[in-house]
């Protein structure tokens, strides 16, 4: 009886402490709620300043940017600095690739490699990093690329990323070791590097543009900074796993400081450095093809004109050679993190032991040789060229045709269009921004706590600020819908391939590989079904969103260890109840970061559609690529940044608790 | 320096874990717990110690996990900066040292060996044996001499050109031994260097590892978690618990006389007949000598169990090697040792 006595004055006392600190959480979310609610009904009712700020109390961000901007550019004359490395160093080396890969009539001055030699020695280096298979990949993109008759734009593209890449790792690099080796630094640079990360592409571009001009370099300025933060992110993480153990070998070993570094700490990280290499390649190859708005020649220029012009054939051609190169880069340079060394029996002559650099050497300058007499293994004509372009145009274009499919795609636009889009769009448009605020506050609070919600409300509070708040509530909509969508794909197709290993691995193979093509090849099929509206924004979005999806569900899942499911058995649960109620609540986090990704990667890719014709931030975008209006493409890029930041913020942090809760690493 | 000044020596030796150590160890009172420590937040990983390592011994550290002994080898090489207290190596403090002279001693003097090998996984075993001495900038064709004549001595030839991943855990062990040999170091630090191991292989190791020891003759630091390993193989044992140290001395002297409930614990369930020798038993003569064969002092009284047993003498004289005679035994004592006290 007593006992009875003393828990309920307990629960009385916690009830108590908790009125007396304030509101329950679930409280004030209901408060919340209620008041967005209320604004929202009472739009008709409510001040103006409710619904939307009025013009008058918009600070000029732009003016403001434009003149930091200015001080820079003409009273600090940091432009004449950048100007100078754009002219001197870097064109210099932009200038030498070009003129090795396609002939450009600068120093030194020798006839462009012939192709047979680039194919050779790459499919002898895929060799050396992983059999066969890797030679015919790595051999075989480039002889693609050459019949195909691609191969001077492939080398325009690869002569920047020649370039870029090594830049991007060398930066990168010393950026990381600066930021493991002093504390400040790395979490001064840490919010610098999400927001990077975050950023629209075209928001690389203008300033790349102004500060390093037109062209080449430019593009490779823009895409060596896109490239760098993964790098920095990497080594830091690497030196930081070095084993303590191997450090103190090397501190007993009477290392100085300098050779720490270099003997012991850079090789103890290599694979975490080799993986950052990686992510530089695949980033870099994203930016190159991107550049093509700047007006860089290349591939993705030759892919823009080609879509521009509706030569579904050629830009099919276009993109599978994208494909291709992006895949081989990828399998490649994954191939050498896991290479690791071994050993040779001692008394193997030099040249056993060089073997493959011999090889390598041998087969680039037999085909060298090949080429000052055999044309074709020089370079290949136009007439030569195996190009279909216009016969796969008219099979596409056939295939479009057919009654059967374009009543799909017809209904489909028209039932996504007038049925789902413009409604959501316009109801969004619709909701006081106040409202808005509150909501998105709110959902924050929910998911992610105190911390995600206020940057929430100071993120979203500039973006109404900055004057462009229907255009982002524009660019919010097709990231909302395309999200949504790609949730009911890629969430069931992950549950259904995660119940036998043979589909987990084929599935996450397909994800990997998509994953790895530049984004811009989404269009390619956008278009081709659905014309230029915005079902095929919307559309592109979906099959760029569902990859990351898919895939967390399937590694959520798959993930899940093995004696709870074990457990789930024992205890006679269903297939479904152990679906519902085990394995989904433990995949969960891991499946938050796959919904984290498929946002982030849907602002990007919606900035890109901008190609096709939207309304939205990155039409206003990409119109200031065509003049010098800074100011205002970095307060539009800002925009873009700050929502993409706020679902990070708070979906991140939900994962994290959550994470914790179930004592899951 | 003569012989007799110990190798290492330290004095109230702190190694605190917290915001701010050294603040808190100067306004701490004398004799706090090491309880009352962790509850203000710090972590004492060396409590008040003191210690001494003569030339030539092989002291062994046991203690559980978390006692501290991993930190005070590591504060023996300045691994971790001390809190508190001094430490003399060979006459240094090597508190003292700037960044040169310790990377100096390190080089010269010091060798270690570490639990989970520490070797480098990009350099072959000749590469991972000469990192020491490619670090004090040796010539290349003399550290790979030194380095092969090593790898020799671990019993690891035919074997340079492989890469860590490609060895057994015996094996990885072995190349770190080597590597810590190659400087040929005066003072040879091995942390638990055996317990990554096979119980078959780690027998195997200290084996080899006492046969290298004989050969070598090193000032030797041992850790370990292992009794039966130390006491098969330290001149002294010093047993730790919770930073401190609870009793340094010899096996002999830990099985027969613990020094607190907690080294009483430890030694239970020992064998200790396979431990005391003849030699600490001994009494002085009160004049009068016992009459028969002298026992040798050098050894165990389970090797003597059978003499033991059938000798009827009351006082059994002892003699060392030479036949010099240190004195008698009292044979019930003796039989207790063997038997056990009932």
């Amino acid at each position: 009886m007593s006992c009875w006595g003393q828990s309920d004055m307990a629960n009385i006392a916690t009830d108590m402490s908790d009125g007396s600190t304030g509101l329950s959480k679930t409280r004030i979310i209901q408060i919340m709620i209620a008041v967005a609610v209320l604004l929202t009904a009472a739009k008709p009712i409510l001040p103006d300043f409710l619904i939307r700020l009025p013009e008058a109390w918009i600070p000029p961000m732009a003016v403001w940017m434009d003149a930091i901007f200015n001080f820079i550019i003409d009273d600090l004359k940091l432009a004449v600095l950048t100007r100078w490395i754009a002219e001197g160093p870097l064109e210099f080396m932009l200038d030498t690739t070009a003129n090795l890969l396609f002939g450009k009539r600068r120093w030194p001055n020798f006839e462009p490699i012939p192709w047979t030699a680039i194919a050779a020695t790459a499919a002898v280096i895929g060799y050396y990093l992983g059999g066969w298979r890797m030679a015919l990949l790595a051999g075989g993109t480039f002889v693609w690329t050459a019949l195909i008759g691609q191969w001077k734009i492939a080398m325009q593209t690869m002569s920047v990323l020649a370039v870029a890449a090594p830049m991007a790792f060398l930066i990168g690099l010393f950026l990381g070791i600066i930021a493991w080796k002093w504390a400040w630094f790395d979490r001064a640079i840490k919010p610098i590097l999400s927001v990077l990360q975050t950023l629209p592409f075209f928001t690389y571009l203008l300033p790349a543009v102004i500060f390093f001009k037109v062209g080449p370099t430019a593009g490779a300025v823009a895409t060596i900074i896109y490239a760098i933060p993964p790098m920095i992110l990497m080594t830091t993480l690497g030196l930081k796993k070095v084993s303590p153990e191997v450090v103190e070998a090397g501190k007993m070993a009477g290392c100085s400081k300098w050779q720490m570094l270099r003997s012991v700490y850079i090789p103890a990280a290599r694979t975490e450095i080799l993986v950052g290499v990686n992510q530089v390649i695949m980033l870099c190859l994203a930016m190159v093809v991107l550049t093509a708005f700047i007006g860089m020649p290349g591939l993705g220029a030759k892919l823009l004109a080609m879509m521009g012009s509706f030569k579904l054939g050629r830009s099919f051609e276009i993109g599978v050679t994208i494909v291709l190169i992006a895949v081989m880069l990828d399998r490649m340079s994954k191939a050498w993190v896991i290479k690791l060394p071994e050993h040779f029996e001692r008394g193997t002559p030099w040249w056993k032991r060089h073997g493959y650099a011999l090889a390598t050497v041998a087969a680039f300058v037999a085909f060298v040789l090949i080429a000052q007499v055999v044309q074709v293994a020089d370079h290949i004509t136009r007439q030569q060229s195996f190009t279909q372009g216009k016969e796969l145009d008219n099979l596409i274009k056939g295939i479009l045709a057919i009654d059967a499919i374009q009543a799909v795609t017809e209904w489909l636009r028209w039932f996504l269009n007038v049925w789902v889009l413009i409604p959501f769009r316009n109801a969004l448009l619709w909701i006081p921004t106040s409202a808005f605020i509150l909501g998105i506050v709110t959902l924050s609070y929910y998911l992610g706590g105190k911390r995600p919600a206020i940057y929430a409300a100071i993120f979203f509070s500039i973006v109404a600020l900055s004057g462009w708040w229907d255009r982002s509530v524009i660019t919010l909509y097709a990231v909302i819908s395309a999200v949504i969508i790609s949730t009911f794909i890629g969430i069931p197709l992950g549950i259904a391939a995660s119940r036998s290993d043979k589909w987990s691995k084929r599935i996450l193979l397909a994800c990997d590989t998509a994953q790895t093509f530049p984004s811009f090849i989404y269009l390619i099929p956008a278009i081709m079904l659905f014309g230029v509206n915005d079902v095929a924004v919307v559309f592109s979005i979906v099959i760029f969103t569902t990859v990351p999806l898919t895939r967390y569900t399937i590694e959520g899942l798959r993930t899940v260890p093995a004696e709870m499911t074990e457990a789930a058995d024992m205890s006679g649960a269903t297939a479904k109840q152990k679906l519902m109620s085990v394995q989904l609540p433990l995949a969960l986090p891991t499946m938050a970061v796959g919904f984290n990704q498929a946002i982030i990667f849907a602002f990007f890719m919606v900035i890109i559609a901008a190609f096709i014709g939207t309304q939205d931030l990155g039409q206003e975008l990409q119109k200031t690529l065509a003049g010098t209006e800074l100011g205002k493409n970095i307060v539009l890029g800002m925009n873009v940044s700050l929502m993409a930041l706020t679902f990070d913020l708070t979906i991140m942090s939900w994962a994290e608790k959550r994470k914790k809760a179930l004592g899951l690493g | 320096m003569t012989v007799d000044t110990p190798v290492i020596s330290c004095r109230n030796v702190w190694k605190l874990f917290g915001p701010s150590p050294r603040q808190y160890l100067a306004a701490m009172p004398q004799g706090l717990s090491y309880e009352s420590i962790q509850a203000d937040g710090y972590i004492a990983g060396v409590k008040d110690v003191s210690l001494d390592v003569s030339r030539g011994e092989m002291l062994v550290i046991m203690g559980l996990s978390g006692s501290g002994k991993s930190t005070l080898v590591r504060c023996f090489s300045r691994l971790h900066e001390i809190t508190g207290g001094e430490i003399i190596v060979e006459g240094q403090n090597i508190m003292e040292l700037d960044d040169k002279a310790l990377i100096d001693m390190r080089r010269q003097k010091m060798g270690m060996v570490f639990q989970s090998f520490g070797l480098l996984p990009h350099r072959t075993v000749l590469d991972n044996v000469a990192f020491p001495l490619e670090m004090r900038g040796q010539d290349k064709h003399d550290r790979r001499e030194r380095a092969l004549e090593v790898i020799k001595l671990v019993g690891l030839e035919g074997r340079e050109e492989y890469f860590p991943r490609e060895l057994s855990g015996g094996q990885q062990q072995r190349v770190g031994i080597a590597r810590s040999l190659a400087i040929e170091p005066d003072i040879w630090f091995l942390d638990e260097p055996f317990s990554a191991l096979d119980p078959l292989i780690r027998r195997e190791m200290q084996d080899e590892f006492l046969r290298l020891q004989e050969m070598l003759g090193k000032t030797i630091v041992f850790i370990t978690h292992d009794f039966d390993e130390a006491l098969r193989l330290a001149d002294r044992i010093a047993i730790m618990k919770e930073g401190a140290v609870e009793q340094c001395d010899t096996p002999d002297q830990i099985v027969l006389n613990p020094a607190t409930p907690y080294v009483r614990k430890f030694t239970e369930e020992i064998d200790k007949a396979r431990v005391v020798h003849a030699r600490v038993l001994v009494k002085p003569l009160n004049g009068k000598a016992p009459e028969g064969d002298p026992f040798p002092a050098e050894r165990t009284i389970h090797q003597l169990a059978r003499q033991l047993v059938n000798d009827t003498r009351d006082e059994i004289p002892v003699a060392d090697k030479n036949g010099t005679l240190l004195g008698a035994m009292n044979r019930q004592e003796a039989l207790d040792v063997l038997l056990g006290t009932e």
